[in-house]
């Protein structure tokens, strides 16, 4: 196969899945074996979203959402690198740390949402925080495994130039570890947008979990699968820009 | 007595007429004990060694016989347990030594030329002053056309040369190799010792290279240092009478090379199959 029909053929299996789902689900929502209220047809949706965007304020909602994922994000991914980087390169810190990481890390954050609350309100704070505490760990333990499993050859190969500490932590600890620093962030990512929609869940005023959770609460069925698919829609992209920062950030990280 | 050096290395000179200070590389009664679990291991058995400026030494051994750990310990990447370690500098300053390491030591995450470069950068070099290095090396390698090339684009081979570009940016005083074509297959081997004993012949600089190959040693040696297995330490060290500059195909020929090697293989017969025996008992 050449690399163009390769290329074609990866596009093709790649839009095959949602399509398939997509299909079955109209068959089934229209052969009249399920009650339609609760299982539109998909195709019955998108006029749904329309209204939702023209007399609602779906957009809003999904600006809410993205600016919470992403201020959350950044509030815990930063940090939780640099605390990967410190236990990666310093056993004291990575001894000193790691059970308080690893027993944090089993609780499923959403539980520590009423600590949250007790501590910051029910906020943009709250929200961002909640975020923050679920991904640090997590991307701490996975930065922290990249910096363990890089080769002490180039460690080595440092020292022998002459490099001082700083000079080894900027130019081959913390390079030498971002495929395995996206690696967390690919799986932070998908956190931060289950631990939001969630906490709008139980929260709710505004964002995308609320919009769910107040749908089903007023059966408006069509307007919860329009807010469902947003946020498939959403995790999707977001992982598709992370891919693409990847990819800039870390040009060398190539199957040869 | 002039030599064509693009550097102002430690010359061929420095051979011919020995500086007071003698050696470049003075190894006095070196040991190395690492703490194992069953107990103290010996890997390095109180070692004595001169290798003068501009000399080509090579140390053969069987695999785990201390070869590594010498050099570390000369590269001051490990400490002696005893003993002393001295590298001369006959020019003021640098007392530097570079180390081409053993496998995959080339930064994934640089390009070639950030590779080549590297050791000039943490040194505080300007790109532009280091640019001009960078691509003298690369040429010297024959890796001018890969600048811009990341190693996972490159063969193992062409890897190698940079990491030898690299150790060579920096103008060490010493140039130590640690099976620096271990990796590579035979034919790419043979162009690589080619090419090293050219760049030699050029630079002059006083190497020490690790090695499991008698012909390798033969081929590149102006001495060979031979070593016993468990715990590791200098059973013989046979000169090497070719003539310079050499050509592989020349040394390879010559009837002495087939004697040398005889005599080198009958020393190391018996440490390889002591190493082979106490592997056995204590695999590593």
């Amino acid at each position: 196969m050449t690399v163009r029909g390769q290329r074609t053929m990866e596009v093709a299996l790649t839009l095959a899945a949602p399509v398939v789902l997509l299909m079955a689900w109209e068959l089934i929502s229209r052969s009249g074996r399920v009650n339609q209220i609760f299982w539109p047809p998909p195709s019955s949706l998108w006029d749904t979203a329309v209204s939702m965007v023209r007399d609602d304020d779906l957009i809003g909602d999904i600006q809410v959402s993205l600016t919470r994922i992403v201020g959350g994000f950044l509030l815990g991914a930063i940090p939780g690198i640099l605390l990967g980087l410190a236990m990666g390169l310093s056993w004291p810190v990575r001894v000193f740390m790691m059970p308080i990481a690893t027993a944090i890390y089993a609780i499923p954050k959403i539980a520590l949402l009423p600590l949250v609350i007790i501590a910051l309100g029910t906020g943009e704070t709250a929200k961002w925080t909640i975020v923050a505490i679920s991904i640090f760990f997590l991307v701490a333990l996975n930065t922290m495994s990249g910096v363990l499993s890089l080769d002490p050859m180039y460690r080595d190969v440092a020292r022998n130039l002459e490099a001082t500490r700083l000079q080894v932590f900027l130019g081959v600890a913390l390079p030498g570890s971002l495929p395995a620093i996206f690696t967390g962030l690919r799986l932070a990512l998908g956190f931060s947008l289950i631990v939001i929609v969630g906490t709008e869940f139980l929260s709710p005023r505004q964002g995308i979990g609320a919009l769910i959770w107040e749908s089903y609460q007023i059966l408006a069925i069509k307007k919860m699968y329009v807010g469902l698919i947003v946020t498939a829609i959403l995790g999707w992209l977001l992982i598709l820009a992370l891919d693409l920062i990847e990819r800039l950030v870390v040009p060398w990280n190539r199957p040869a | 007595m002039s030599v064509a050096v693009a550097q102002p290395a430690a010359g061929r000179t420095s051979t011919l007429s020995p500086a007071p200070d003698g050696a470049a590389v003075t190894v006095s009664g070196v040991s190395r004990v690492f703490a194992s679990p069953t107990g103290p291991l010996v890997a390095v058995d109180d070692i004595s060694l001169d290798v003068d400026h501009g000399e080509f030494l090579v140390i053969v051994g069987p695999s785990g016989c201390g070869k590594t750990t010498l050099l570390r310990m000369i590269a001051g990447l490990d400490q002696p347990t005893s003993g002393a370690i001295d590298l001369s500098a006959p020019n003021a300053g640098s007392t530097r030594n570079a180390m081409v390491f053993q496998g995959r030591s080339v930064f994934p995450w640089r390009t070639v030329e950030q590779n080549v470069g590297y050791g000039l950068k943490l040194a505080g070099l300007s790109r532009t002053s280091r640019q001009e290095t960078t691509r003298s090396l690369l040429s010297l390698v024959g890796m001018s056309k890969f600048a811009r090339s990341y190693p996972h684009q490159l063969s193992e081979g062409m890897r190698q040369r940079v990491a030898v570009a690299r150790a060579l940016a920096v103008d060490p005083q010493l140039l130590l190799m640690d099976e620096p074509f271990g990796a590579l297959d035979e034919q790419t081997r043979f162009i690589l010792q080619e090419e090293l004993l050219r760049i030699w012949e050029r630079t002059r600089k006083t190497v020490m290279l690790v090695t499991h190959s008698i012909d390798e040693a033969l081929t590149l040696a102006d001495r060979v240092a031979v070593m016993t297995a468990h715990p590791g330490s200098i059973k013989a060290i046979i000169p090497v009478p070719f003539g310079r500059p050499r050509e592989q195909a020349t040394v390879r020929s010559d009837p002495q090379f087939a004697a040398l090697f005889t005599l080198i293989w009958d020393l190391l017969r018996d440490e390889v199959q002591k190493a082979r025996f106490e592997a056995g008992e204590e695999p590593q």
